[in-house]
């Protein structure tokens, strides 16, 4: 009788462990913080691109809506790629905020002055710890920020495509 | 041409492999006194066809043959012709088709070797190491067909990762292989011998050689592939508790355990149970690693090709076979004559099962740390990671009582042996290792709390199994592994507790002052390699009356574009100056890491020595009767 | 009933000797259990990736800030998830990650116990 249970119990972890397994195989390996809602701590100060003036974020976030922000580089290859998704946005009529992240200030201008500005001002991240505070991997990123609760809404690793651009416009919308 | 060869061959091994599982079946159940000379002839046959198609594998890489698609994606014809070769088995095709001919092989030499054993117990054997033979037959060949063609026929391949272009590298998968079908035999046997109810002593003897020899193999595979990420890696560590790392060490903790219970086996005639547990668990382990590799379910620093449906092979293939050795134990357990013998408290018996407890614990955690992240992940989503902290917190206490029992346990007597009276010997041992230790801790700021206990403990171990040279009655070989275990840990503990370097960005020119030496980059001169162009920078170290120059180098391949760091080590018996750099962004600066790690070398030595007193115990043929 | 045992775990695992002497600074200390996200298997102290570069000067900016390790950790944990520290903390999902063995060494004892006679 005990050998029965053991037997039974044995071949029951056994299958339970088998499926977990099979599952297993199928998840993703892939990291990614995307779906992590953390919050922003609004007293950092930054530079900004153009005026070279320092302000406190918080200056740059209206207290009452939703705001995009996207962190980009001129030497990112992605981010040439989505800049035509963001002049889209800015001609919706969209508030964007830019990190330039890990950029000759010379090459970020040139940048923006030949393919247009989306950002409603741009500020810089040298040493990429900025891009850290919005718990950014890598470049480009888009994070949705509620001014309200300063919290990440939604984020967007990788460049941008033509479908997120709806997406974006309903949840500023939602948030509002 | 060698395409179709090799892939006919295995054809061919198939339908042997399918008539063998057959025939071994029905002679099984039939009351056949002794083993059909067709066996040994089919056997044979089919090892000559896996060698042939594993011959013809090594012989497209070799020419370059890109209309085969295994070659194609992992050679390249600038490579020297060592890694060309080599790189039939650092892709996942040609590994497995290393496994199945290591496979092959052995159960051949396993019917040569056991002539006088019984025809039931070896036809048996024959059905169920065929059953492994065809599952990875049929495996290869669905999922892993090294021989798939390309039209038309590209005329470079996609070149090998170069940091798999090592020697240690290349010898590291066939010697670590070796081991792990080694268990496949002990597999096999096992469960045949259950079901014939040959299990005891004479089968333990037999058993045994196949038991050291997967162990002497594995062990020196773990070792070639840590002094790969040593060398290689450039990050001065020699293990890392990455994930493939650790799947090789599983099998190793659990056939340490099988090979002090193989011996209560033979000389007691008891642990029976224990014995066949322990080998179906070994093999479900070497198993569970393939299929953890191979199927791409961990997160590893090593990257091999993610194929789901691989690892739904694998993994259906790997539980098919635990299944079968489930319900065999189950419904055969009533064979074993049970003949229960009183464990005494001091008795090398019970010495060999405190051995196991410890393995057993140790095989836990590593286990445990390995898959625990992939169940978290299904179960409810959260991705953790569990790197060398875990490992070492919950390792290292166990440590302490695991060296205390080691001094002692293996001079116990079998049966019963009486408590000593006071030895003074041993006393004037402990004082010695407390005054080394003691002379050691002051020269190192950090004290923390375990290092003390483990530092003594560890040389008072490595005294005593010194002195067991000369006064113990065990045999050689254990003598021999036994001192080569305690100087690893020995090493490994004064390597960790004095290591120490220096990570800063230098431009040539510069120095740096560390640990009362002095590091200076002296130039970084730029060359054109065969395959890759490399960056060699020229260091020197000065220290209070010497100066020793280090040579670092940045390789960078255009073929795929990969650039890795090549470390400068300079060794000597007491220690290794280990020095590696790499491109910064900044123009003219570059990151330089140095690092002094004492008793390095030992650590390499000690692990030779462990399977050099395996190797001996395989030769030695009347061993030893403690 | 789990907070004590978690208390009694807490203890026993705040030997953290890990890598202690390697370590000459809290910084390499910290970013030798931080995982470099973008990279195969490296700690941020090992690699020399933009991510990492930016992570050591974070972590560097925290402790000039006055901040304890466990509370960099936390902050870090809030933005890109427990997969970022190597030491997984003792919590709801882990806590049989720590104790599994644990129970297994003491089940081990009790069976060897029963098979051995004391005499």
């Amino acid at each position: 009788m005990s050998k029965n249970i053991k037997f039974l119990g044995l071949l029951l972890t056994l299958i339970i462990i088998f499926i977990i397994l099979l599952k297993g195989l199928n998840v993703s390996k892939d990291y990614s913080n995307e779906k992590l809602k953390s919050k922003i701590d609004f007293s950092l100060n930054a530079k900004k691109l153009f005026s070279d003036e320092i302000i406190n974020i918080s200056d740059l976030f209206d207290k009452n809506s939703p705001s995009v922000v996207n962190i980009w580089a001129s030497w990112c290859a992605p981010c040439r790629e989505e800049h035509q998704f963001l002049m889209k946005l800015k001609d919706m009529n969209i508030n964007i905020i830019g990190i330039n992240y890990k950029d000759s200030p010379k090459n970020a201008k040139n940048f923006l002055y030949s393919l247009g500005n989306p950002y409603s001002e741009v500020i810089t991240d040298n040493d990429g710890t900025k891009s850290i505070e919005f718990g950014a991997i890598g470049v480009p990123e888009t994070f949705i920020i509620s001014g309200k609760t300063n919290e990440i809404i939604k984020k967007y690793i990788g460049p941008l495509t033509s479908e997120n651009l709806i997406e974006i416009k309903n949840l500023l919308e939602e948030n509002a | 041409m060698s395409n179709y060869l090799g892939n006919y061959s295995l054809y061919i091994a198939l339908i042997a492999s399918v008539y063998l599982i057959f025939k071994s079946y029905l002679d099984a159940n039939s009351e056949n006194k002794y083993l059909d000379k067709n066996f040994i002839l089919i056997t044979s046959i089919q090892t000559i066809m896996i060698t042939v198609s594993f011959f013809s594998l090594v012989a497209a890489f070799v020419i370059s043959d890109f209309s085969n698609e295994t070659v194609f994606n992992n050679s390249h014809t600038l490579k020297p012709l060592f890694y060309k070769v080599s790189g039939t088995w650092g892709n996942h095709e040609g590994s497995l088709l290393l496994w199945l001919l290591v496979l092959s092989i052995f159960l051949f030499i396993f019917l040569l070797n056991s002539r006088s054993q019984d025809t039931k117990y070896k036809l048996l054997t024959i059905l169920f190491q065929q059953i492994i033979i065809s599952g990875f037959l049929i495996f290869i060949l669905l999922t892993s067909n090294p021989f798939k063609t390309l039209y038309p026929i590209p005329s470079e391949g996609l070149g090998l990762n170069p940091i798999l272009q090592d020697p240690a590298l290349a010898i590291h998968p066939p010697i670590l292989y070796l081991g792990y079908v080694g268990t496949s035999i002990i597999f096999s046997a096992s469960l045949a011998s259950m079901i014939s109810g040959n299990i005891g002593d004479k089968w333990a003897r037999h058993i045994k050689k196949w038991v050291l020899l997967s162990w002497v193999f594995l062990t020196i595979g773990i070792l070639l592939g840590s002094i790969w990420a040593y060398y290689e890696l450039g990050w001065g560590g020699f293990w890392f508790w990455d994930p493939v790392e650790n799947v090789s060490l599983m099998p190793w903790f659990c056939l340490t355990a099988l090979l002090h219970t193989v011996i209560v086996l033979q000389k007691r005639n008891s642990f029976k149970e224990w014995t066949i547990i322990l080998s179906i668990t070994t093999f479900s382990l070497s198993m569970s690693g393939t299929f953890l590799v191979r199927s791409g379910i961990l997160n590893s620093i090593h990257t091999f090709a993610n194929d789901p449906s691989r690892g739904l092979f694998i993994l259906s293939f790997l539980f098919i076979l635990i299944l079968m050795s489930i319900l065999i134990f189950f419904f055969n357990q009533n064979k074993i004559s049970n003949t229960a013998k009183e464990n005494f408290i001091l008795s090398k018996e019970t010495a060999i099962l405190v051995n196991n407890w410890f393995m057993m614990f140790f095989l836990s955690v590593v286990l445990v740390g390995t898959i625990y992240p992939i169940f978290l992940e299904v179960l409810n989503g959260s991705k953790i990671s569990v790197g060398p902290p875990f490992y070492h917190n919950l390792l290292i206490p166990f440590l302490i009582p695991f060296l205390i029992f080691m001094s002692f346990g293996p001079s116990l007597k079998w049966i019963k042996d009486k408590l000593k009276k006071f030895n003074y010997n041993i006393l004037i041992i402990f004082l010695v290792s407390l005054l080394i230790s003691y002379v050691i801790l002051t020269k190192t700021e950090n004290s923390f709390l375990l290092s003390i206990p483990l530092i003594v403990l560890s040389i008072y171990l490595l005294l005593v199994t010194i002195k067991d040279f000369f006064v113990s009655r065990s045999s050689i070989s254990q003598k021999i592994s036994h001192f080569g275990f305690s100087l690893l840990i020995t090493s490994i503990l004064l390597n960790g507790l004095f290591s120490n370097e220096f990570n800063s960005n230098m431009k040539v020119g510069d120095e740096r002052i560390f640990d009362e030496k002095v590091v200076k980059l002296k130039e970084v001169n730029v060359k054109d390699v065969d395959n890759y162009k490399s960056l060699k920078a020229s260091f020197e170290v000065t220290n209070k009356n010497s100066s020793f120059a280090l040579y670092p180098e940045v390789r960078i391949y255009q073929q795929p574009l990969t650039i890795t760091s090549e470390a400068d080590i300079k060794t000597t018996l007491f220690s290794d100056n280990f020095l590696v750099f790499n491109i910064l962004k900044d123009d003219g600066y570059y990151n330089v890491r140095y690092q002094y790690k004492p008793l390095m070398i030992w650590i390499w030595i000690s692990t030779i020595f462990i399977g050099f007193g395996g190797l001996l115990s395989v030769i030695r043929k009347n061993e030893q009767k403690y | 009933m789990l907070k004590i045992l978690k208390l009694i775990l807490l203890l026993y695992f705040s030997f953290n000797f890990s890598y202690a002497n390697e370590i000459n600074t809290k910084v390499d200390q910290i970013t030798k259990n931080l995982r470099c996200l973008i990279c195969q298997g490296q700690s941020v102290y090992d690699s020399q990736s933009d991510f990492a570069v930016s992570m050591k000067l974070v972590v560097k900016n925290k402790i000039d800030e006055g901040k304890e390790e466990e509370e960099i950790y936390d902050y870090l944990k809030n933005k890109y998830g427990e997969w970022i520290v190597y030491e997984p903390e003792l919590n709801q999902n882990t806590f049989l990650l720590w104790s599994i063995p644990l129970i297994l060494f003491a089940f081990g004892g009790l069976l060897i116990i029963r098979k051995v006679s004391i005499k």
